[in-house]
């Protein structure tokens, strides 16, 4: 029996090479979003998460922190929003080193692609998934009493801030990713750097009360900034420096590490 | 052996430099290619050619460079040295045409597990560049071809070993590209699978595709390819159709087992026979049979005599342990074995 497994007759498109670096980007974005949806553990986590966190430390420990003229509920909602965001982006470490462990990535490579379009597409679904999160969170807070007094245009930024923000923290975690020898020091080593960066910091508790040392991280590290930023808007108090902090960290993140990134993932290929 | 080959390179090069029909009929071209890791030499200047649809077989265990080979020509990684050609474009230079030319069907199967089979063809059907169109078209015929239909629409981590592997072949397909690399196609599939692989090769070749194919398995090469080379410690260590080396071998060996370890190395001696191969552990002797009932009867004879209790005797086929064990190990091993008896 003879079947014809060749096709000579396909045409190949002809694009730019810009159309062509958004459009495998899409494609395997697209491939990416899709996990999200029928990776059910994963999807469990995405919505167990923030409601564990919620119920923690609103009714756990929220009764022993003192945070003065606003109710920690309102002052909790940032936190939890904010560390969720740079939980997700966990999954861009994992996702990454599960391709590089399995074939998949040697077949990207031996396709005539964009180098890079493997990066943004892990990327781009990272956002997508932190945009659900972020969503949850933000439902979860109303069930536990938030009482938000943010304006339209508060929300936007806020909208705006924490997709930047979501891009920085993924692209930090891509670095991470193509790092790190196996899926199982992918899931911690993202902790390693994602725990103290979101405990030692306004979040959960102000900083005033933690050793002189803590808090001057605390204060100046990036995710307190956006978190203050973001909380401000929510509970309509000055913004202060940490607005435009916040924005300037996310950007500064995402100018070093992109390159590092798209950098570390050519270099693979030239061992 | 290698008088032979030899003879057989230089009427190639005569051919290649009178006709250049022959010379634009080479598809994948390697010369002297390097490729070390760190202090770790595994690829140690090999040299090869492959024809317009036909089939090279890279024989050899694991780490002997198989694998390396087939990643650098599929632009995964870079040589350290050497010249290597697709359809005359350099491997290292011309990477993106060489890698509109090729396609790759890995060890493990480069699936995405969560996506739907016809989801994974759509998938690298568009990052190859094809069409809408074109990609609707081929992912209909690939599917049917490949016998997938009823289970396109499923996510392929619910699919068999033997259906990831058609799939995968499928996916690399999918552009039509006119070079294969297949690495290991068929290690763990079960035997009816392994002939379906099969088939789907030569079909694939009598329609003009060129493959280079990675095994370990002496019958896989036997059946499908043109070409042997043998490959060991990252050189090429004999290279020839199957029959070339199969005469090297011998056709058929006769296997003997001894009881006991002083009876064995008594054995050793009194045999004396040509290529024979030595396993000390199993205490098992092999050596080419084709004197028919005589040498059979000679050999089990001078045995008997000697009082060395025989456990059991086997004829069986050569196979790739033989190839290696004349090409590799059998000096080497006899003459261990000898100063251990002296």
């Amino acid at each position: 029996m003879n079947k014809n497994y060749i096709n000579y007759s396909v045409d190949i498109e002809k694009h730019s090479k810009l159309f062509w670096l958004i459009s495998d980007s899409w494609v395997l974005a697209k491939r990416s979003i899709r996990h999200i949806t029928r990776n059910l553990d994963q999807l469990f986590s995405v919505a167990l998460f923030p409601i564990m966190f919620f119920l923690l430390f609103r009714y756990v420990f929220g009764g022993a922190i003192d945070t003065g003229s606003i109710s920690y509920v309102n002052f909790l909602v940032a936190g939890i929003f904010v560390q969720m965001l740079a939980f997700g982006a966990n999954y861009t470490t994992m996702n990454l080193a599960i391709d590089l462990q399995r074939g998949i990535v040697n077949r990207f490579k031996s396709l005539p692609i964009a180098r890079s379009a493997w990066l943004i597409g892990h990327v781009g679904a990272d956002l997508v998934r932190n945009m659900i999160t972020g969503s949850i969170v933000i439902g979860v807070s109303f069930l536990v009493g938030f009482e938000p007094v943010a304006t339209p245009l508060d929300w936007i930024l806020i909208f705006i801030l924490g997709a930047l923000f979501s891009l920085a923290i993924s692209w930090i975690s891509a670095v991470m990713g193509l790092l790190v020898k196996s899926i199982e020091a992918a899931q911690w080593t993202g902790f390693i750097v994602i725990f103290p960066l979101t405990f030692v910091s306004s979040a959960f508790v102000p900083t005033d009360t933690m050793p002189f040392a803590l808090r001057v991280f605390a204060d100046n590290q990036p995710l307190t900034h956006v978190i203050e930023a973001i909380r401000s808007w929510l509970v309509g108090a000055p913004v202060g420096d940490s607005g435009y902090l916040a924005f300037a960290w996310c950007i500064g993140i995402i100018a070093v590490s992109v390159p590092l990134a798209t950098w570390l993932f050519k270099r693979q290929t030239l061992r | 052996m290698n008088t032979k080959i030899d003879d057989k390179k230089n009427s190639t090069l005569e051919n290649n430099s009178t006709s250049n029909d022959v010379l634009n009929e080479i598809t994948i071209s390697v010369k002297e290619l390097r490729k070390s890791f760190k202090d770790v030499t595994v690829l140690d200047g090999i040299t090869f050619d492959v024809k317009k649809g036909t089939v090279l077989a890279l024989l050899g265990p694991n780490g002997a460079g198989k694998t390396t080979t087939v990643h650098i020509l599929s632009t995964l990684l870079l040589p350290d040295s050497g010249d290597i050609r697709i359809n005359n474009h350099e491997v290292v230079k011309d990477v993106e045409k060489v890698r509109s030319l090729i396609g790759l069907t890995g060890q493990y199967a480069a699936l995405d597990e969560y996506l739907t089979g016809k989801e994974n063809l759509q998938m690298i059907g568009r990052l190859y560049r094809l069409s809408h169109k074109a990609i609707k078209k081929r992912t209909t015929e690939l599917l049917e071809l490949f016998d997938l239909v009823s289970a396109s629409n499923r996510a392929v981590k619910t699919y068999s070993g033997g259906m990831k592997r058609r799939l995968d072949l499928a996916v690399s397909l999918i552009a039509s590209p006119p070079v294969l690399f297949l690495d290991e196609p068929t290690t763990g599939l079960d035997p009816h699978s392994r002939l379906i692989m099969w088939d789907i090769v030569r079909q694939l070749v009598s329609q003009g595709t060129t493959v280079l194919l990675t095994t370990q398995d002496m019958d896989e090469a036997d059946s499908l390819a043109d070409k042997i080379i043998v490959l060991n410690g990252g050189k090429i260590i004999a290279e020839g159709t199957s029959e070339e080396l199969k005469q090297l071998v011998g056709s058929e060996r006769l296997e003997i087992t001894v009881a006991g370890d002083d009876n064995f190395t008594r054995a050793i001696n009194l045999i004396n026979e040509e290529n024979l191969s030595i396993d000390k552990q199993a205490r098992k002797l092999s050596f080419v049979i084709n004197g028919g009932v005589r040498q059979l009867k000679q050999v089990l004879d001078r045995l008997d005599e000697d009082n060395i209790i025989v456990e059991n005797i086997s004829f069986h086929n050569p196979t790739l342990d033989d190839v290696f064990l004349i090409l590799t190990g059998h000096m080497t091993q006899q003459l261990n074995t000898e100063s251990e008896i002296s």
